[in-house]
Formats: C-alpha cells, structure tokens, sequence
C-alpha cells in the first residue's frame, strides 16, 4: 500500500516536470490549488534553530541559506509569493509521528531512506550531501588521516538520529563503540572536552562546524557518494499522500533544469568542493 | 523531730558529702529555671525531690548529670568541681547514671544489647564477656527471661528496669531518676519502685524526682521540696509529710494528698 | 462465621465484582473502540509493530546493560556522600559551623538545579577542562553529576529521618557516657536509616530512570538506542521497548517499596 504513491508519483513528477519545465508559474500554482493547509499559502517547516549554512541567522523568512533558498524557489515554481510562503518550527520527530501536520512540506536535511517513506512522503531530492570527517587540530597532529584504516582508531561521536551513524558503524567500523549524542551543538562540546576524537556530518554542516563552532576544527575528508551504500539524499518531507507531492516534485524538477538549483548550491555551499576524499 | 533531723544534717556535715549543689543556677532564655539551688548527697543516701511540675527537678538533674551547662554555682563529685566549663563531660556522666520518664532504650536493640553498649564502646568489652553479669543482673531484677527481647516486646515497666540496669552496667557512684514512673500505668509503677529499694540497700547514693509521695515518705532518706527554682524545704520525710513548715510545701501536699497523691506502695 | 464476619465477607465480594467488572469494561473499551479509529492502523504501525519489537529487543536489552551498570555503581556512591552531607548538615557542635554551611549550600544548589544541567555542566564542562583519556570519560562524569544531585536529595531524607529520633534518645547515649559520634553511628543513625528506607527506595526508582539522562552526553544506553532505531527506521516502537523493559524493573520495586512502607505503618499503629 504504501509503495504504491511513491513510485506511481515518481515517474508522474518525471513527466510533469518535464511538461512543467517549460511552462509558467501560473500553471504551477493551479496545480496547488486547493492541496495546501491553507489556501492561498504554502506552509514550510524547518528546524528549531535552523543552522548555518541551511538557514542564515536562523531567519528562514530572510531566504538567506541554501534551504531557505530553495524553499522560496520551490514556492515560486509552484506560484506562491514571498509573502504567501509562512514558516513554523518542527523537530524531528513532530515530522515523523503519524498523523496530521501543520506543514505543507518540511526541510531539514531529512536524509531519504525506506524506512521513513513508509510513514511520511519525500519529494524528489534536492540536495545530495557528501559525508564529512570533523576533527580538531590535535588529531591530525596525532597522526590522523583521511584513510579508513586510520580513522578506525579514532573515538567516534554522531548525532543520534542522523544516517550518518549507520555511515560510522558499517563503513569506518571504529575499534571502540561511538558515543552519540542529541544534536550539533552536543557533538562539538564533546570535541571541546576532548571525549570524542572525531564525528561525521554531511559536509555543508561539517564545514559550518569547522569554521564557526570550533577554534581549531579540521574537515579530515570526504566520502565520495559511491563509497557510502545509499549517498545520502535530502529530500522535502510531506505527510503520508500528500497531494501536494507531485506539485513540489514538478517544482523541484524545474529548479533542476534550468539549472537555478545549482546556481543555489554553489552560492550557499561553494565550500564545499576542495575537502579532500576518504580512501 | 527537728533535733533528729538537725542530728542527720550534723552527721553529714562531719563526712564529706558524696555530691555537693552549691547556689546552683540555671536560665532558659528568660526563664529562670534554678534560682540557687544547695543540695548535698552523702554516701549511699536516698534523697527525694517532690514538688510541683515545672519546679525544676528535672532540669536540675540534667544539670548535675552535665546534660544541662549551668550558669552559675559548682557541682561537686567527691570533693571535685565537676561543673568546670570546658571539662571533658564523658568521664563524668559515666560515674554518674541517669534514667528518664520515657524514650529510654534504643529500640533497634535487645535489652542485652542496650544494656552493653556503653561498657563495648567504652571499655571495649564484648557483649558475650558481659552476658553472665549481665544476666545476673537481669536475673535479680526479675528479668531473667528478657534478655534478647526487644524494647516493644517489654511492658512499660521492664523497660525502666532494663534502662536501670543499662545505667547501672557503667557502674555509677550516683543515681539519678527522672520521674521513672510518670508514665507508667498504675500497676507497673510498684515493680519499679521495687528496684529503687533494691538499690537503696546495696548503698547507692540516688537523687529521685518523683510524683510517688507514698514512696518518698517510705524509702527517702531525705525529702526535698523544690518550689519555683529553690529548695523551699527539705527534711526527714516524716517532717516533711506530718508537720511542713514552708506554706507552700503545705499547699502542695494538700493538692496531692487530695489528687490520691499517697498511697501505699505496693 | 460470625454476623459481622458475613456482612464483611459480602461487601468484599461486591467490592471484587465491581473492580473486576468496571477493569473488563475499560480494557474492553480499549481494546474495541481504539482500533475502530480511523488512525488506527498507522498508530499501531508507528508504535506496536511487532516486527520492529522482535527486531530491536535484543540491542535494546544490551543497552539496557548500561543503564544497570551506571545505576549499580552511582547507588552505594550516592548512600556514601547523602550520609556525609546529612551528617555535615546535623553537627551540633559550633567549631564545625563551615561544615554545616558547606552542606546546607551543597543541598540547595544540587536540589534547585536541574538534573539535566548538572550533567551538562559536569559531563562536558570538567573533562573540557583539560583531563587527560580516560579521566575525561563521559561515563565517570555523568555518574558524578548524578551523585551529587541525587545525593542532595537522599541526604535531606536522611536528615529528616536523624531530626525524627526523639532527642531523648540522644540523651541516654550521651549520659551514658558516650561519645557525640557513638550516638549518632550506634543509636540515632540505626533509627534515622530504618525511618527513611521508603522514601530512598523511591529515589531509587527515580535514579533507575534518571539514569537514561546520562545519554545527553554520549553513553548509548536503553533511551538512546531507542532514539537510534526511532530515526533509522522511523518508528515509536523501541520507545515502547524501552517502556516495557524499565516497567518490568520499576514496577517491582514499586510494589516492594508500598510493601515496606505498609510493614513501617503497621509497626507504628
């Protein structure tokens, strides 16, 4: 039953989009019409406090950040105005309990995986994120490097309901259990007291963290996509059938094309590139 | 009578005096409690404090036991200023025993254990190198069978006897005896009284507050009546029960004899 | 059987009826009515899947290793400092005045503060000041921030149960010629313990729980692993995992702490 929307909506979304791609905001505002929580509006959720460099500031409303960013541009496509575009505020688990929700669509880097889709809906991804190695300096002067076998050693922390603990336990495989934690925040404290050697994050978040969070952060290296089993794919969470799928799907397809997504990416993630690649 | 009490008084004199009160005062706040009070033991001697309740008996037994620092006056133990401020109070209290109305024994304990721990922790004795003297004594005092039985176990009145003999255990050279019967029901009070009598004829020097005047005019040595914070009167207890002198030592036994106050002890 | 004894033994019966007849009703109730609700189906997915129950239960239950271990080694650490802070906090004697500041304060602070603080603030603020691996261990530091909270709390029992000994007591001790400490270590604190069992089981059964807050700081114990699989296989289930396995813990000690506080009351009245 629940496979059944998805892949049907899939290639539906491939088809509009490819309709939708050369045809104007107003007929995409059509396609809304009626299918948000309220009329007239497109209400988004983020998260509480939405992080550089997703969100500037944490202001969504700005449009300052790669998420806050494509928000307006997927509203656009579907022909909402800035102004009919509302935020609120949702944690991880408000957006995957069952259930109705107070969103239209909700953008948090919410890594796709089946397991999710079974109880919530995901649009199209927008953003394939590379995971990232977080050390502080005194590792890499202890010898630390991007190589597998070398990371092994090191004592691994991660954000417990992120996919990039599965990446730390099936890919690095570290010789002692990682210590997990609630958020960023708690992740780079335990760094601070030198608890945890290293953490892994998509590399947007890990190269925020380096720059801003700690003094002598260090982004050791990257895994290329193929190098994980599913590279990790963010996508717009929706409540279970929600119509408005294909809408955002045909949206998001549009972005693609015209190549507006990846003029957003490399505004916002242009640091991106450059991080060395883990063998 | 006077010239027989006079006689006592001279007798005394002559021996020194076992425990020596001399204008003893004691304060709570503003509330004078002892007003200068001299009272003297001789060896072996029974002595009775009656009187109304609030007089101070029961403070002034605290005080000579150290329970209570007093504010002015000397307590005296074989000639010794024992009321020195700064004294260690452990050597003392332990040459001087005391029993209360109630609360007495550690109820997590057998009489056995209430009766031997101060002896184990004070002179590091065991409690199975206590037991034969221990029974003896529980033995004599009727309690041959209670000695591993816990204080709820015990009527009232084996409780006070257990608590005597934990305080005699210490081996004392005086007694003392805060209203032991008070809160007792009638029937248990003469068991009780019988070990005072006991104690009296092994030549224990007691001082006895007590509401028991048919006692007191049987067994005491010497009555005091203590009114307000003073020893008002004090005499042979035929003197002090046939023919008192103070008015107010009068009105208090007209109140008690006619509460019942004397009765004969069983 | 007596005419009192029939007339009590027929409203026990009724009074059995009517539990029995009003607790069928209600789980009646439950079990009919709830999965009649349209969100039934999805409810029971996201949070009694059996599937995900039987899958996770075994790391779950290694999890749950964790939890008992931190709780066995905190529990004699918090008997140990409540006493000492109990004790400071009952000292008589006015050369020790700075001691029983020192424990008034360290009650305050570690009552008044939230658990969740303390374990922030110990578990990572200490280590962060420089400790060397593996004296920065997060384990260590989260026990210590529960030790002092939950010691706060036991050491006012405790001290309330040293306040209800009746100060005779102390009394005899002390004209027996004992000592300060004698009275307290062999006759007001025997009783003191005795009085405040109840009460410090029930802190036992809060720390049991407590203990899950540990995870703030790294360790993956029971509520955590659960967090884990929640995400991975976005799931409520090992939430109810966990609620079962600290029930099956709680709900004894529970019972057995109502079972010595109804022997204490007996033995009262």
């Amino acid at each position: 039953m629940t496979n059944f929307p998805l892949k049907s909506l899939f290639f539906g979304a491939v088809v509009m989009g490819l309709v939708a791609a050369t045809g104007s905001a107003q007929a995409a505002g059509a396609c809304a019409e009626g299918k948000t929580i309220e009329a007239g509006k497109l209400t988004i959720a983020t998260g509480n406090p939405a992080y550089y460099p997703w969100v500037v500031d944490d202001k969504p409303e700005d449009g300052k950040g790669f998420e806050a960013a494509v928000a307006y541009a997927v509203a656009d496509k579907m022909g909402f105005a800035k102004d009919e575009v509302m935020w609120v505020r949702s944690s991880f688990d408000e957006a995957i309990q069952p259930g109705a929700k107070n969103f239209d669509f909700n953008l948090q880097q919410f890594s796709i995986t089946p397991e999710r889709d079974k109880v919530v809906d995901f649009s199209e991804p927008y953003y394939s994120a590379a995971m990232a190695v977080l050390v502080r300096k005194g590792s890499v002067d202890a010898g630390a490097k991007p190589e597998l076998a070398s990371l092994k050693g090191l004592k691994w922390g991660a954000v417990a309901g992120t996919t990039g603990l599965p990446v730390v336990l099936d890919l690095i495989k570290p010789n002692s259990d990682p210590l997990l934690y609630d958020d960023n925040a708690n992740v780079t404290e335990a760094m601070k007291s030198g608890q945890i050697d290293a953490a892994l994050f998509d590399l947007p978040t890990a190269l925020y963290l380096a720059a801003v969070v700690l003094d002598d952060g260090v982004v050791l290296g990257q895994f290329p996509a193929d190098r994980t089993e599913k590279p990790d794919q963010f996508g717009l969470l929706m409540a279970d059938g929600n119509p408005l799928k294909a809408c955002v799907d045909e949206a998001l397809e549009a972005l693609k094309a015209d190549g507006s997504l990846a003029k957003i990416e490399a505004e916002w993630l242009q640091e991106a590139t450059g991080v060395p690649v883990i063998k | 009578m006077m010239p027989e009490a006079r006689g006592k008084e001279a007798e005394g004199a002559r021996e020194k005096p076992k425990l020596s009160l001399v204008g003893v005062t004691k304060t709570f706040g503003q509330q004078a409690v002892l007003r200068g009070v001299n009272l003297d033991a001789s060896k072996g001697e029974m002595v009775c404090l009656i009187g109304p309740s609030g007089s101070g008996k029961s403070t002034l037994l605290r005080c000579i036991n150290l329970l209570e620092p007093i504010d002015e006056g000397f307590v005296y133990l074989d000639g010794e200023d024992i009321s020195e401020p700064g004294l260690k109070p452990g050597p003392i209290r332990r040459r001087i025993g005391i029993v209360f109305q109630s609360f007495n024994l550690f109820p997590h304990m057998t009489a056995l254990a209430n009766v031997t721990l101060a002896p184990r922790r004070i002179h590091g004795r065991s409690e199975r190198e206590m037991r034969p003297a221990a029974e003896a004594l529980f033995t004599r005092f009727g309690l041959g069978d209670h000695l591993d039985k816990y204080p709820d176990q015990l009527s009232g009145g084996q409780q006070q006897r257990v608590a005597i003999i934990r305080a005699l255990a210490m081996q004392p050279e005086v007694m003392l005896f805060d209203e032991i019967t008070s809160a007792l029901d009638p029937e248990l009070v003469g068991e009780v009284l019988d070990v005072l009598r006991q104690l009296r004829e092994d030549g224990m020097t007691m001082v006895i507050a007590t509401h028991e005047m048919a006692f007191a005019r049987d067994a005491a040595d010497r009555v005091c009546f203590i009114d307000e914070g003073v020893i008002a009167e004090q005499g042979p207890p035929e003197a002090i029960f046939a023919a008192p002198k103070n008015r107010r030592t009068q009105s208090f036994l007209r109140r008690v004899l006619r509460r019942g106050g004397v009765h004969e002890a069983p | 059987m007596n005419r009192r004894e029939k007339y009590e033994a027929r409203q026990r019966r009724w009074s059995i009826l009517i539990a029995a007849a009003s607790t069928i009703a209600t789980l009646a109730a439950i079990v009919i009515l709830v999965p009649m609700a349209p969100g039934w189906s999805r409810v029971q997915q996201s949070f009694f899947s059996g599937e995900v129950f039987l899958k996770t239960l075994p790391k779950m239950l290694e999890a749950f290793l964790v939890d008992i271990a931190i709780f066995a080694w905190s529990t004699p650490l918090i008997a140990i400092v409540g006493l000492a802070a109990a004790l400071a906090r009952s000292t008589r004697s006015p050369g020790l005045f700075p001691l029983r500041v020192f424990g008034t304060i360290f009650v305050d602070v570690f009552r008044g503060v939230p658990v969740v603080l303390v374990i922030y603030l110990i578990g990572f603020g200490v280590p962060g000041l420089g400790l060397p691996r593996p004296w920065n261990s997060p384990y260590i530091w989260g026990t210590v921030a529960l030790v002092l909270t939950y010691s706060a709390y036991v050491a006012e029992i405790l001290r309330g149960g040293i306040d209800s000994v009746h100060p005779s007591q102390r009394a005899a001790g002390i004209s027996l010629g004992l000592s300060e400490s004698d009275v307290m270590r062999y006759i007001v604190l025997p009783q003191a313990v005795r009085r405040v069992v109840p009460a410090n089981m029930n802190m036992l059964i809060a720390l049991q729980k407590d203990v899950a807050l540990l995870s703030f700081i790294g360790p993956v114990e029971i509520l955590r692993q659960a967090g884990v699989y929640k995400s991975l296989l976005a799931n409520f289930t090992p939430y109810v995992v966990a609620a079962v396995v600290f029930l099956a813990v709680t709900v004894p000690a529970t019972r057995y702490t109502d079972y010595l506080m109804n022997r204490q009351n007996d033995a009262r009245s």
